[in-house]
C-alpha cells in the first residue's frame, strides 16, 4: 500500500496533531512514513501544510509531487484549495467548511464552498459546529481526521488506538472526547460518500 | 529495536546524544532550533548531564563548543545558515586550531527562504575552512552522521560541518537507534600550544590543515556516506548530493535508474569516484540543494566539462528542489498540474492577536509621522512582520543587531532622528555592541527594545535579556532618564506617542522599552515563575 496525504490549514489550527495521529497508527502497523512539516515564520497565522506519506515500502521523497496526493485533509476551506495542484485526478478533498478569517481579502464563503464542491471527489463538513455540539470545540481537527478516515487505507481501530497514544498523558476524558470527535467526523463523511 | 518517529533535527540530536556528546550549544534559528530543544527535554540527555542551555548568539555558542572540545569532550554547535556568518570568525579559526574532543558544527540552510533573509549554502563555508562536510540524504542518515561525526572529527583532529536543509530538518521518519557511546573523559590537548593562534603557530597549523586535505579526500572515497551505483545507460551520469537523492529516487519508483549515480554524503568530493563518472558518461547532471557548489567545481571556470544543473537552466538557479523539478531535469514528461484557483488569497504570517509589538508599532507610526517617514530600522524577529500591512512601520531588516547600527549610520548621515526597533533576545544577541557605538558618539537615535520576555519567532525559547535590559543599557552608558519602560496597550497609546516624540526630539541616545509578555507564552509555568521572581509583568 502507498498513500500520500496533504494536510492543510492555518498556523495554530492543529494539523500536526492530525499528522501525529495518522503517523502513530502507521508506525504501529510497521509501515514506512515520511512527514514534512512547516515550522517557523508561517506558524504565525500563515498558511501551513504537512506532507504525509505512508507506504509498506521505503519512501524516497519527503515532498509529494504535483498531481500525486491521494487525499487532502483541510481544516479550513480556502486552504483546501491552495493545494489542488497536488491532488491526483481521483483523489479526495476533505475539508472543514468553517473559514478562518485573519486577512482582509478573504473570499466570499459561498463562492469558496461552491469551488470546493466543484472538485470531483469532495467531502465538506462543518467540523467546528460538530465539535462544539459534543462540547469539544478544540477537537475540530480530529473531527476532520474522522471525516477522512475512510480514505487513509488504515483500519479505523488503528486510528482509535493512535488517539489513545497521542492524548493519553492529557487524561482519559480528553481521550474519550477525541474518540467521539473521530467518530462523528467519520459518520458525517459517510453520509456524503 | 523499535523505530522512533523523529524530525531530521531531532534525529541529529538523538545521534549526537548516542554519539557521546557532552554538550550542545546554540542560539535558536529556523530550521535548526529543534536540535537543541530535543536535547533539553530528552530524558537520557538529562541523566547524562549533557549541556543544552541556549547561548547568547552563534559566536558565543561556537566558542563555548570549541572550549568543550579543548577540554577533551565531544561537543556540537547548531545554528541556521545566517548564524554561521555570526560565528564565522570562530568557525574558520577552529579549522586551524583543530579540536581535542570531537566537534560537529551543524548548520541548517533554508533554500527558498521559508524563514530567512537569504539562501546561502553553508557548504561554501565548509570548503572555505577546508574541513570535512557531512550532508545526509535522509533522517536516518542524519542520525548516523551526528553519531559518527565525532569520530571523524577526532580522527583528523578538525571540526566537521554537518549541513542540512529545511526539508530534511522539518520532516519526520522512523529512526532506528544504535547503541550509546560513552562520553569522553576530560583531557588537555596533546600539544599545549595547539589552540594558541599566534602567527608563528598558526602558520604551522595551517600547513598541517593543508597537508591533511588529501587525507580528507581519501576518507571521502572510502566513506559509507558516498557510493557509486553502476548504470547501463552511459549517456548521462548523475551526482546527487544529500537530500537531492530522494527526489531522484522518487522518479524511479521501481528503483530502475538506468544511469550511473554517485551519491554524495561526505565532502571533499571523492575524486576517484567523480573521475570514474566523467570517464564513462557523456554528460553529468548535478542535483544539489542550495547553490551550485559541486556543479561549479566540476564545470570549471572555462566550462569545458559537460555538466548540467542549476547553471545551465536544467534546474532553477535558486530555490529548493522537489520531485517535479528533478523529473523535468531528467526529461520526464509531466501532466500539466491544476492551478491554484484564483479565489485563493495569499495568507502571509502575521503578529498574533493581542501582541504587544502591535501596540508599540501603532504608537511609533504616529510619533514618526511628526518627523517624516523612512527612518525606522528594524531587526530580526516577530516584529519584522511590522513591515507588512496594515502597519508598514519599518524600513529595514538585514541581520541580527543591524537596527541600532544602521540607525546610527543614518543619523551620522543626517537622517535625524533615526529609530531602531529590536527585540529583547536580538538585543542581547547582537544589539549591545552597536548601542555602545551609539553611546560613544552620543548619536541622536531612539532605540525601541520591544521586550516580550522570549525569543518569539523561533518558538518562544528563553531570552538571555530577561530582567537585564535596563541594567545593560545603563552599563553601556545610556543616560538613566532616557531609559523608559512602557506598557504597550491601547489605553497607554497617547502616553506612548508623547514619550516617543519627546525621546525622538532628544539629541542623544534614548532607549524606550515597550514591555509586555508574548501571548504565546502565557501557559509557560517556568517563565511565569521567573517573571514573578524578577517582579516583571
Amino acid at each position: 500500500m502507498k498513500i500520500d496525504i496533504i494536510l492543510a490549514g492555518v498556523g495554530g489550527q492543529g494539523i500536526l496533531t492530525i499528522a501525529a495521529t495518522i503517523g502513530t497508527a502507521a508506525l504501529q502497523n510497521n509501515l514506512f512514513l515520511k512527514q514534512s512539516e512547516v515550522h517557523g515564520m508561517s506558524q504565525r497565522g500563515g498558511d501551513v501544510q504537512a506532507n504525509l506519506r505512508i507506504s509498506d515500502k521505503p519512501i524516497a521523497s519527503d515532498l509529494i509531487a504535483k498531481g500525486k496526493a491521494d487525499v487532502i485533509i483541510a481544516v479550513e476551506p480556502m486552504e483546501s484549495l491552495r493545494y489542488l495542484p497536488f491532488l491526483s485526478k481521483d483523489g479526495w478533498l476533505v475539508t472543514n467548511s468553517t473559514p478562518f478569517v485573519n486577512i482582509n481579502n478573504y473570499p466570499d464563503k459561498d463562492k469558496l464552498i461552491k469551488k470546493v464542491k466543484a472538485v470531483k471527489n469532495n467531502i465538506v463538513i462543518d467540523a467546528d459546529t460538530m465539535a462544539k455540539e459534543i462540547k469539544a470545540a478544540r477537537s475540530s481537527n480530529i473531527v476532520m481526521l474522522g471525516a477522512a478516515s475512510s480514505f487513509l487505507d488504515l483500519k479505523y481501530e488503528d486510528l482509535e488506538a493512535a488517539i489513545r497514544t497521542i492524548f493519553e498523558r492529557k487524561g482519559e476524558k480528553i481521550v474519550e472526547t477525541n474518540l467521539k470527535a473521530l467518530k462523528i467526523g467519520k459518520e458525517a463523511a459517510e453520509k456524503q460518500i | 529495536m523499535q523505530k522512533i518517529l523523529l524530525l531530521g533535527a531531532e534525529a541529529i540530536a538523538q545521534g549526537a546524544i548516542d554519539g557521546g556528546m557532552s554538550g550542545v550549544y546554540a542560539y535558536p534559528g529556523t530550521p535548526s532550533t529543534e536540535i537543541t530543544e530535543y536535547v533539553q527535554r530528552d530524558k537520557l540527555a538529562n541523566e547524562l548531564s549533557i549541556h543544552s542551555e541556549w547561548s547568547s548568539n552563534e559566536k558565543t555558542a561556537m566558542e563555548a563548543a570549541l572550549g568543550m572540545s579543548y577540554a577533551g569532550k565531544r561537543a556540537m554547535v547548531c545554528m541556521k545558515h545566517v548564524g554561521l556568518n555570526v560565528a564565522a570568525d570562530a568557525f574558520v579559526n577552529s579549522a586551524i586550531t583543530g579540536v581535542n574532543g570531537g566537534l560537529i558544527v551543524t548548520v541548517a540552510d533554508d533554500p527558498s527562504m521559508h524563514s530567512s533573509q537569504n539562501e546561502q549554502d553553508s557548504r561554501f563555508y565548509g570548503k572555505f575552512a577546508m574541513i570535512p562536510i557531512l550532508e545526509p540524504s535522509n533522517q536516518q542518515e542524519a542520525y548516523e552522521m551526528a553519531r559518527k561525526g565525532f569520530e571523524l572529527s577526532e580522527k583528523f583532529k578538525v571540526p566537521v560541518l554537518l549541513r542540512i536543509t529545511t526539508r530534511l530538518s522539518h520532516s519526520r521518519m522512523g529512526i532506528t537507534r544504535l547503541d550509546v557511546i560513552k562520553q569522553n573523559e576530560n583531557s588537555l590537548p596533546g600539544d599545549p600550544r595547539q589552540f594558541v593562534l599566534l602567527p608563528s603557530i598558526a602558520r604551522n597549523r595551517y600547513k598541517g590543515l593543508l597537508n591533511n586535505q588529501i587525507n580528507f579526500e581519501i576518507d571521502s572515497e572510502n566513506s559509507g556516506f558516498n557510493n557509486y551505483t553502476e548504470g547501463t545507460n552511459k549517456k548521462l551520469g548523475i551526482i546527487a548530493c544529500g537530500l537531492a537523492l530522494n527526489y531522484l529516487n522518487e522518479n524511479y519508483p521501481n528503483s530502475d535508474i538506468p544511469y550511473p549515480v554517485l551519491k554524495i554524503g561526505q565532502y571533499p568530493l571523492p575524486r576517484k569516484l567523480v573521475e570514474k563518472m566523467f570517464g564513462e558518461c557523456e554528460e553529468v547532471l548535478v542535483l544539489e540543494e542550495g547553490a551550485p557548489v559541486v556543479e561549479e567545481m566540476l564545470k570549471g571556470y572555462l566550462q569545458r566539462e559537460k555538466v548540467k544543473g542549476r547553471l545551465d537552466g536544467t534546474l532553477p538557479r535558486d530555490g529548493e528542489l522537489n520531485p517535479n523539478l528533478v523529473a523535468s531535469a531528467l526529461g520526464f514528461e509531466q501532466d500539466e498540474a491544476e492551478k491554484i484557483p484564483e479565489i485563493v488569497s495569499p495568507r502571509p504570517p502575521a503578529m498574533c492577536v493581542g501582541c504587544g509589538h502591535i501596540d508599540a508599532y501603532v504608537a511609533l507610526n504616529e510619533a514618526v509621522g511628526t518627523f517624516g517617514k523612512g527612518r525606522v530600522f528594524a531587526d530580526i524577529g516577530c516584529y519584522t512582520l511590522g513591515a507588512l500591512e496594515p502597519y508598514n512601520a519599518i524600513n529595514s531588516c538585514v541581520d541580527m543587531g543591524a537596527s541600532i547600527t544602521m540607525a546610527k549610520g543614518a543619523a551620522d548621515a543626517g537622517l535625524i532622528p533615526a529609530v531602531a526597533v529590536i527585540g529583547d533576545s536580538t538585543f542581547t544577541h547582537s544589539g549591545m555592541t552597536g548601542l555602545l557605538d551609539a553611546v560613544a558618539e552620543n548619536s541622536p537615535i531612539t532605540v525601541l527594545i520591544s521586550d516580550n520576555f522570549t525569543t518569539g519567532m523561533t518558538g518562544q525559547q528563553d531570552s538571555k535579556a530577561l530582567g537585564k535590559i535596563e541594567d545593560i543599557c545603563k552599563g553601556i552608558g545610556v543616560a538613566p532618564d532616557h531609559i523608559i519602560v512602557m506598557n504597550p496597550t491601547r489605553k497607554n497609546h497617547d502616553d506612548m506617542v508623547r514619550v516617543l516624540k519627546e525621546e525622538m526630539a532628544y539629541k542623544g541616545v534614548s532607549v524606550v522599552i515597550p514591555r509586555r509578555q508574548c501571548v504565546q507564552t502565557v501557559k509557560n509555568k517556568t517563565l511565569a515563575a521567573k517573571l514573578k521572581e524578577l517582579n516583571l509583568k
